[in-house]
């Protein structure tokens, strides 16, 4: 087995430890699993756990998508139940699968790595986050056993305070959806904090901040949002535990309490968690676009800023979710801030564009996913505009352009970005790479469905259909849109189903990955596939991440090698 | 890599040295209280939009808090806070034995804040106001709204009833229009059960006003109007105050591992950081009552 000695690592192969020795085969059995301190662990285990939970959310979406086949009738559920479902499939994909996707299982694996530091700070707390989000889930599950809830992903007053004669759903499983959702809160509380701290004490020698991936600078920014908004989150939802199990009247209007006070308080961290959601995926799309076109990123300072920008600014829009229940001139001032996160969105796209331009770009998986993203995320960016411009967010307001437009935002860009970012490392975490054909007939057909999805709920949202309706009527075109809706759904199951066939078959059979696949000159491309439990024989040394003139394609062993190599 | 401190037992191995170590841990910790300050930070928020819409059940409800003992505790707090800060310097001069005194000093100040905070507990409980359900006044008017009662007593009769303030049955004028108790139905597992409860409670509320001069060694004289919706203020004292007991229970689990701790001589000028965390954390518990007092007993 030849490896390649690199340019600027100081982790210098040697045969015998990259034949034996990494930290999947480190220690054996279950426990050592179940137990482990290592951050890659960890972040298979919550890699593993979220594409579960990814699987259930997704089986919810498309038996909604099902019953909207036709307008009328109950194809697969009655009323309620189809609340339940939207609920559901809202629940899982929100706190189950987006907000910990990338920061947790994407970046346990490689921000130590990228760093060049041993392990997160503070490794306890890295496995109780998991088992916070475990327990999350576990009490999502019960709450789906106990009957389910429809009171949609939102928890709004007065639809969670339960109500015997309103309600099909019982105490209980608000309770414990509630408890659910207030576990996983704290789960992404504490992966930030620890990412926090890695970040300032666990720099290296030689890694100054303006030397980190930009990816670790998004992970930043999102790891601030997750300390500063989701306690909000804790709080309210804390409340409305109490507000079912002993009825406080805070959020309850017929106890002279106020309804509107929640969905500010819940939006104060909701808002924010879009851009907990949106910016790790923002970095992953960094780090795909600058390896794979083999060009310098552009505008480095510029994206690392706007990360932090949006961090802000997402903590000043909040009241753009409410802007049907708001006095105007609170509307003016939201709809105004607002307008302006569209300016360091638009930065980091151009700065994007500009780093393609005149790559050597390889239209290789993760490439795809990385253009795929630019071209969703810019469709999410300015679908967002007429919905913070405030007369026509009010015909706008709660229909299918809503959905379809934090879809593109949270599905097309968010969901894309992880599923690029697991391709783009799928070889550093597994130590196998997949087969790139079918890698990429999957996306074409995933980027398909998607749009076949969501570019009808466009059209009809606009003509005024409602979200969350269960029956509709068959004007204006609503029942063929839905359909090739449902249509659209269906297809991005098989690319799903394709992708995980061959990433499984990677594992059975794939080739065996080389240190540096893809000629990426961050850290992590540094060491060995799978890396070594603790990462690398000797601190790295750290030079421009971004430079890939060292770098060149070696054949014989299908990854890229130093040039003085 | 400072050889000095490597061999350091207490340093974990993704670390360099001590004091990057203790430098991460000190660095986690305040982002670990910036996170309790926003969580804290809702409920206060809470506070003020309904201080704002409601002022008069804020000025009523507040006649039910005894100042002296939000004051006595407020000193209890401080007095803790500064038996705290002692213990840190101690673990710091590797002084054992002050280090064990202080962290005892500061459980005992811990404990008697929550001995008093049960006696004021207490003394609502046998008022009748209590958190949500468990408020005598709430309960009522849910149950003459789930029985079907068009026109269910207002609070400001019944309370004329129990005799803790002789209103005018019909001065009900102070209360929003839309926050008159209507139509909640929020059945307990069995309506009658809850029923039967409720009865007793009320028998057991009577009777409780009759004796209640001893309690906290005054006589609860309460002016004016019992306002509707009395039960936002009350919801707004308990939510507040029982999340920051919650808090101060925890420290209290906290002190007594960090006496364990230092009983075994596990602390000294090499390694005290558990010390200094906790240290950090009992202050920002303390720093809460601080501003919980005013806005809830004085203002």
């Amino acid at each position: 087995m030849n490896t390649p000695d690199t340019a600027t690592g100081g982790a210098v192969s040697s045969p015998e430890i990259t034949e034996e020795r990494n930290y999947i085969n480190h220690s054996q059995g279950m426990l050592s699993w179940l137990l482990t301190l290592d951050h890659k662990r960890i972040g298979v285990m919550y890699l593993a756990a979220i594409l579960l939970a990814f699987f259930g959310g997704g089986l919810a979406a498309l038996v909604v998508r099902t019953e909207l086949f036709y307008g009328d009738g109950d194809l697969l559920l009655s009323g309620d139940w189809y609340n339940k479902f939207f609920t559901l499939h809202g629940a899982i994909m929100v706190f189950l699968v987006i907000i910990p996707g990338i920061p947790a299982a994407l970046g346990n694996v490689v921000l130590p790595i990228l760093l060049g530091a041993k392990d997160v700070a503070f490794p306890r707390v890295n496995l109780m986050s998991f088992y916070f989000w475990m327990l999350g889930a576990a009490c999502l599950i019960l709450s789906l056993l106990l009957g389910g809830i429809d009171t949609g992903w939102t928890f709004y007053a007065p639809y969670s305070i339960y109500d015997a004669a309103a309600d099909s759903h019982t105490a209980g499983a608000v309770i414990s959806a509630l408890t659910g959702a207030f576990m996983l809160g704290f789960s992404s509380i504490f992966t930030g904090l620890n990412f926090i701290v890695t970040i300032h004490k666990l720099r290296p020698p030689g890694m100054t901040w303006f030397r980190m991936p930009l990816f670790l600078w998004s992970i930043y920014a999102t790891a601030v949002c997750q300390i500063l908004a989701t306690p909000v989150l804790a709080i309210t939802l804390l409340l409305l535990i109490v507000e079912n199990a002993v009825g406080i009247g805070i959020f309850n209007p017929n106890m002279g309490g106020d309804p509107v006070l929640m969905q500010h308080f819940f939006w104060f961290y909701s808002h924010p968690a879009v851009y907990i959601m949106i910016l790790p995926a923002m970095g992953v799309v960094s780090e795909l676009i600058a390896v794979h076109s083999h060009r310098h990123i552009f505008g480095y300072k510029f994206i690392a800023f706007s990360s932090i920008a949006i961090a802000i600014f997402g903590f000043l829009v909040w009241g753009h979710h409410m802007f049907t229940s708001m006095s105007p001139m609170m509307n003016v001032i939201f709809s105004a801030l607002t307008y302006s996160v569209s300016i360091p969105s638009a930065v980091k796209v151009f700065n994007w564009l500009a780093t393609m331009y005149k790559g050597s770009i390889n239209i290789n998986t993760p490439m795809l996913y990385g253009m795929g993203f630019i071209f969703l995320f810019t469709i999410a960016g300015l679908t967002g505009l007429p919905l913070a411009t405030l007369a026509v967010d009010i015909h706008l307001h709660d229909t299918y352009f809503v959905v379809a437009h934090f879809h593109y935002t949270m599905m097309g860009s968010a969901l894309i970005a992880f599923i690029g970012g697991i391709h783009h490392w799928w070889p550093k975490i597994s130590g196998r790479m997949y087969n790139e054909n079918m890698g990429r007939v999957a996306f074409f057909i995933l980027f398909f469905g998607f749009n076949l999805t969501f570019i009808p709920q466009f059209i009809a949202g606009s003509r005024g259909m409602p979200r969350r309706y269960h029956d509709y009527p068959d004007i204006f075109d609503f029942q063929i849109l839905h359909q090739a809706s449902t249509i659209g759904a269906y297809t991005m199951l098989v690319s799903f189903l394709m992708i995980a066939y061959y990433l499984v078959m990677s594992l059975v059979n794939g080739r065996k990955a080389p240190w540096n696949p893809w000629g990426g000159n961050s850290l992590e491309w540094h060491c060995q596939s799978p890396p070594l439990h603790e990462n690398f024989r000797e601190t790295p040394t750290v030079g421009d991440c971004y430079d890939y003139s060292g770098l060149v394609w070696n054949a014989e062993i299908q990854g890229y090698v130093s040039k003085k190599a | 890599m400072s050889d000095d401190h490597h061999g350091d037992p207490n340093l974990q191995h993704h670390f360099e040295d001590m004091d990057q170590q203790f430098n991460a841990s000190k660095l986690g910790m305040w982002l670990f209280l910036a996170q309790e300050v926003l969580f804290f930070a809702g409920l206060f928020c809470f506070y003020f939009v309904f201080r704002y819409n409601y002022p008069e059940l804020f000025e009523f409800g507040s006649q039910y808090l005894d100042a002296k003992w939000g004051a006595i505790n407020t000193v209890v707090l401080l007095i803790s806070s500064l038996t705290m800060a002692l213990a840190v310097r101690c673990a710091q001069t590797s002084n054992k034995s002050g280090l064990i005194l202080n962290l005892v000093l500061t459980f005992i100040c811990a404990g008697g804040f929550m001995g008093i905070k049960f006696v004021e507990y207490k003394s609502k409980l046998e008022h009748g106001v209590f958190l949500g359900l468990f408020d005598y006044y709430t309960v009522d008017s849910e149950l003459a709204a789930r029985e079907g009662n068009v026109a269910p007593t207002s609070p400001v009769e019944r309370v004329a009833h129990a005799t803790i303030t002789p209103a005018d049955p019909n001065a009900t004028t102070i209360a929003p229009p839309a926050a008159t108790p209507t139509g909640i139905t929020r059945p307990p597992a069995s309506a009658g059960e809850a029923h039967d409860h409720s009865h007793d409670g009320h028998e057991a509320h009577d009777h409780s006003h009759s004796h209640d001069d001893g309690h906290g060694g005054h006589a609860l004289v309460i002016h004016g109007e019992r306002p509707a919706n009395l039960h936002l203020f009350f919801s707004c004292y308990f939510c507040l105050t029982m999340l920051h007991g919650i808090h101060v229970l925890a420290g209290m689990i906290m002190l007594v591992w960090l006496y364990l701790g230092a009983v075994k001589g596990r602390y000294h000028a090499g390694y005290f950081t558990p010390v200094d965390l906790g240290g950090l954390y009992w202050h920002l518990v303390d720093l809460v009552w601080i501003f919980l007092f005013p806005l809830l007993y004085l203002i």
